[in-house]
């Protein structure tokens, strides 16, 4: 069988995919956004002497880790509505669970991160007198950023491919208006490649970007 | 701080000390004055309780019994000081340490971790605590090492830039802890020559140490720590040269082989 490409037909609804790609550029810094806020929180959190602050940031770290984004999505949209006696926006739960998704990785890197600082960092910052937030800051945190850049790169790397799940509550980014022009034009091969395109050409800098900045840290090491 | 009656009596004070990890006692009730200008050795067996000790007199360790006290005054849990009880915060600001693998700040150069503690803790203009910094390292001879990172530098250097950090702060009593047992021999001297030079110019120091002839040396007064206690004590001459108890006397030998 030989297949006639036809790029012609889907190129007609080329502004279509542009927004698509602006709503999927908007959610993902978005939830990175927030996710990092969430993060960082939750982060503090796990590491604080606080039993209770604890335990609750390792439920919500567990429960979004072990659930899949998709079953996440569909959950917050159609289940949470239900608990709470009033509808969500399509685009608000996208974003609530995107973020709240993103977060509970980034918490685990932040921590992983700076409890890989060696023990005597943190002891001769007090040991000059400094209080606890003065060696965090100075002293901790510039030497956890540098350890956990690579793994948040790319956690932030799955988070742009995993907005394309917020297609399935009817969200119109890149993967929704992929579907949306497949549906009017019968052409899913030129559709979901042009798509397919659209995400490389946006995230091959991303990765390049990564692996570059992952080899001048180890540089300086 | 102002000048109080307690200004002449020891400087820095540890009285009963106990430390305990779960249901191991490594401190079991040491006692230790250090009055000003004295140098202290603190020798013993790996285990013996002389590093936790040490690191218990800056509060790195918090003892789970006894007192230390700071020109007198006692050393209380908060960062602050709170009516007659020294904070944790002006304790260490005014005593430095030394560690044994230097801890320097691998993300600043050798200037940068000397200024970091004048500037970050004492609110040292920049300018001011450059200029102390170079003369610091000039004096620990590594003038020509200020811009270098911690990473391209030996041990005997770090461990140098390690003490010019602590001196920064301009303390009144410096804690050395094993400064030299990371150090490859040919580098130990440098460090003890710099150390050397401090007990010179008049510096309180707590120092552990297993360099003998350095305690013999440059201490005042050596305590032999043995299964957290101190099991013998007194001049450098008397420990190290007519030991009594067996323990010590075993101890001394390992090092005259």
């Amino acid at each position: 069988m030989t297949y006639h490409w036809d790029f012609h037909v889907v190129g007609q609804y080329l502004d279509l995919f542009l927004w698509g790609v602006v709503y999927t550029i908007l959610y993902t810094t978005g939830s990175i956004v927030i996710g990092i806020l969430l993060g960082a929180l939750t982060c503090a959190a796990r590491l604080s002497s606080w039993m209770i602050l604890r335990s609750v940031a390792r439920v919500y770290q567990e429960l979004f880790r072990c659930t899949p984004l998709l079953v996440q999505l569909l959950w917050v949209y159609y289940a949470l509505p239900l608990l709470l006696g009033m509808t969500i926006d399509n685009r608000a739960a996208a974003l609530l669970t995107l973020s709240c998704y993103v977060g509970a990785f980034y918490a685990e890197i932040f921590r992983s991160g700076i409890v890989s600082i060696d023990r005597g960092q943190r002891e001769a910052a007090l040991a000059l007198g400094m209080n606890r937030s003065q060696s965090m800051r100075r002293i901790v945190l510039p030497q956890a950023i540098k350890r956990m850049l690579p793994s948040f790169i790319n956690q932030s790397v799955i988070q742009f491919k995993n907005t394309s799940l917020v297609s399935v509550i009817s969200v119109a980014d890149l993967a929704y208006m992929a579907s949306v022009v497949n549906g009017q034009t019968y052409r899913p091969l030129e559709s979901y490649t042009v798509m397919s395109l659209f995400y490389i050409a946006m995230l091959l800098p991303l990765t390049q970007a990564a692996d570059y900045i992952e080899k001048r840290l180890q540089a300086s090491d | 701080m102002s000048t109080r009656p307690t200004d002449t009596g020891p400087i820095l004070q540890a009285i009963g000390i106990y430390k305990s990890y779960g249901p191991f006692e490594v401190l079991k009730g040491i006692d230790l004055q250090l009055t000003r200008g004295q140098v202290v050795a603190l020798i013993g067996p790996s285990g013996s309780g002389k590093s936790t000790f040490i690191r218990c007199l800056n509060q790195l360790e918090t003892p789970t019994g006894g007192v230390v006290r700071f020109r007198g005054r006692a050393i209380g849990s908060d960062f602050h000081d709170r009516g007659e009880t020294v904070g944790i915060g002006t304790l260490r600001r005014n005593v430095g340490m030394v560690f044994q693998h230097f801890n320097l700040f691998p993300h600043m150069t050798a200037l940068g971790n000397v200024i970091e503690g004048p500037i970050t803790v004492l609110k040292k203009p920049r300018r001011e605590a450059e200029e102390q910094a170079r003369e610091l390292l000039a004096r620990v001879g590594l003038s020509q090492k200020c811009d270098a990172y911690p990473a391209h530098l030996s041990g005997g250097q770090k461990q140098r830039v390690a003490i010019a950090r602590a001196l920064a702060m301009e303390p009144e009593v410096l804690l050395l802890d094993e400064v030299t047992s990371a150090l490859d021999p040919e580098l130990v001297g440098e460090v003890l020559g710099v150390i050397r030079g401090l007990a010179d110019a008049g510096m309180t120091m707590a120092i552990v140490t297993h360099e003998m002839a350095f305690a013999a040396d440059v201490s005042d007064r050596v305590l032999f720590f043995d299964g957290g206690v101190v099991a013998e004590q007194g001049t450098a001459a008397q420990i190290l040269g007519h030991p009594e108890s067996e323990r010590l006397r075993g101890f001394l030998a390992r090092f005259h082989q």
